[in-house]
């Protein structure tokens, strides 16, 4: 059970050049809109053809440019769950999911509308098999879509941001269901989004995507612990950063105006510190600076403080999320300091 | 008043007859020309788009006469096609009313194909994507998936052909000519009656064009969804 992609493709702003293997497991594609994630989906689905390459589904070469092999989607095995559902609007939901019914090609009508019915009720969707998918709130028509797709026995699951046109509750009550079809499922699930959240809670294995190409790759908590480059950092939820030197066995960070003692040897250009890492008081292992308060702004339930070194007043702006409690007793100026193997290390 | 009574005691309807059974032929004909049409130019490449649609839309453009002229000069009999027609299968096209349909149906041809293009163009194509990933084949993602989405669009394309085609007068006397009970459409009947100064006549049938006129809009407009609309904008 695997995926394996080698592609490039040209597509207007930027060009796609990705090389990828998965196995039984949910590999997440995380990036900024645009920059070539979803491109990859559809390449592998079959609804665009990359310029050169080879894709092979389970050891089944369903593309390659030399040899002049490009299945078509109907025969790819691939099911593509799409952000706004894609459920056909003429049927309804029973006949929507019987069309997934439809791929084996060996099954009776009776047989069909029966899978069906058994796949709408454990997406809890039973009682709504006669509606149309206009009736039906977007949380609904998105695990209809998913129902049809499970119906349909695919080899790999495709899933293109699939919570991201739904508001907060309903996301969180879908992701539920699709972690639970992902878990029971036996192939290889990739998963397309821009929230690193979504990533932690439902993927083992990350690729991290830049203008069209694979910045970083790697586990999950691994990536998480130690993004590597900028951009990685960025989209795993990286607040503060700030372009960097290396100077003897300190590192400079320019845009803070600070430097700090340097743990690991290595090319480093950029460093990021995590918004809650942060703590009040001063220590003596060089991994603290004077701070002064230039913004307090109140979250939900937390209190994000911008705050910037006290030594340079030309210094970029550094953010702190602390509880409401430990923000309330900061005096205005004061030493913050944070762990010294939170300061991530981090090249272009 | 008596003058009108005898007028409609005597009364030919042929015309009425003729220009119906060729609306309804050409409508039939041009349907699924139109919607093959839309289907290969929207599958075509950029550059071939542009010329296909062109030429498909060429008939709209130009004044009847000059596509019954580009028809007389394929189908009369002393040219290659129409000899060929007459002479091996025994068609004939001019002054027939096999000429009433293909005149009104080359006319009326570039209103259904622009818009099915239209509609097609409308359907979210993630609907198609959706069903190819799911295995559905080609043929039958067009007639399940995209047509059904599409359907407002079409409808309202072919009322619209049909009216093109049962008004349809330009190409037409040029090719079928104008024999009453067989070649003689409503609107050749207004235009033969008026030469002769017989207003009465030509008045009714110009009544009688404009009620099917307003019914198929009146079609038009529940077709395209005017009727489906239940919150008013404005």
């Amino acid at each position: 059970m695997s995926v394996y992609v080698d592609i490039r493709k040209k597509a207007g702003s930027f060009t796609l050049d990705v090389k990828l293997e998965a196995g039984r497991e949910t590999l997440s594609l995380l990036g900024n809109s645009g920059c070539g994630k979803s491109m990859t989906l559809r390449c592998i689905a079959g609804i665009e053809r990359p310029d050169e390459g080879i894709i092979r589904i389970n050891d089944r070469t369903v593309f390659d440019s030399e040899k002049h092999i490009d299945c078509r989607p109907q025969k790819r095995g691939v099911g593509y769950l799409f952000q706004n559902y894609a459920l056909f609007p003429n049927m309804t939901l029973l006949q929507n999911v019987m069309v997934g019914a439809e791929r084996s090609g060996t099954l009776t009508r009776a047989q069909r509308r029966e899978l069906a019915m058994r796949q709408l009720a454990g997406l809890k969707l039973e009682g709504l098999e006669n509606s149309y998918p206009s009736q039906l709130s977007g949380g609904q028509q998105q695990r209809a879509a998913l129902a049809r797709i499970l119906v349909s026995q695919p080899e790999i699951l495709l899933l293109d941001e699939p919570f991201s046109a739904l508001d907060a509750a309903l996301r969180w009550e879908t992701e539920q269901l699709v972690r639970a079809a992902i878990a029971d499922f036996p192939g290889t699930a990739i998963l397309v989004t821009h929230d690193r959240d979504e990533v932690y809670r439902l993927c083992d294995r990350l690729a991290v995507y830049r203008h069209g190409c694979i910045d970083t790759l790697g586990e999950k908590w691994e990536l998480f612990a130690d993004p590597r480059t900028a951009n990685t950092a960025r989209l795993t939820g990286c607040k503060n950063l700030s372009r960097a030197r290396c100077e003897g066995d300190r590192i400079v960070a320019e845009d803070w105006g600070l430097s700090f003692p340097l743990l690991r040897e290595g090319p480093w250009t950029w460093v990021g510190i995590r918004a809650h890492r942060f703590l009040p008081g001063r220590t003596e292992d060089g991994f603290s600076f004077p701070y002064r308060i230039t913004n307090d702004i109140e979250d939900t339930f937390s209190r994000i403080l911008q705050i910037q070194n006290a030594d340079s007043p030309d210094s970029a702006l550094i953010r702190w999320e602390t509880d409401k409690e430990t923000a309330a007793a900061l005096p205005e100026t004061g030493w913050v300091h944070f762990p010294g193997k939170e300061l991530l290390l981090l090249t272009d | 008043m008596r003058q009108l009574g005898q007028i409609i005691a005597g009364f030919d309807w042929s015309p009425f007859w003729i220009s119906l059974k060729t609306g309804i032929v050409a409508t039939v004909v041009c349907f699924f020309l139109g919607l093959w049409a839309a289907r290969m130019v929207l599958k075509a490449g950029p550059r071939l788009r542009a010329v296909a649609d062109s030429i498909l839309t060429l008939p709209m453009i130009l004044a009847p006469t000059v596509a019954g002229f580009f028809l007389l000069l394929l189908f009369s009999l002393r040219r290659p096609v129409g000899a060929f027609l007459y002479n091996e299968l025994n068609i004939k096209v001019v002054q027939t009313w096999l000429g009433c349909i293909i005149a009104a149906s080359v006319i009326s041809f570039p209103l259904m194909y622009r818009n099915a293009r239209a509609a097609f163009e409308q359907v979210d194509p993630n609907l198609i994507y959706a069903a190819r990933t799911l295995g559905m084949k080609e043929s039958r993602i067009f007639w399940r998936v995209v047509l059904p989405s599409a359907g407002p669009g079409v409808a309202s394309g072919t009322v619209l052909t049909f009216a093109r085609a049962l008004g349809e007068f330009g190409a037409t006397s040029m090719l079928a000519g104008n024999i009453a009970g067989k070649t003689g459409t409503i609107s050749q009947k207004i235009a033969n009656v008026i030469k002769d100064g017989d207003y009465v006549t030509a008045g009714i049938w110009v009544g009688i064009m404009m009620v099917i006129a307003f019914i198929i809009l009146v079609l038009f407009n529940l077709a395209s969804g005017g009727g489906r609309h239940r919150h008013s904008r404005w």
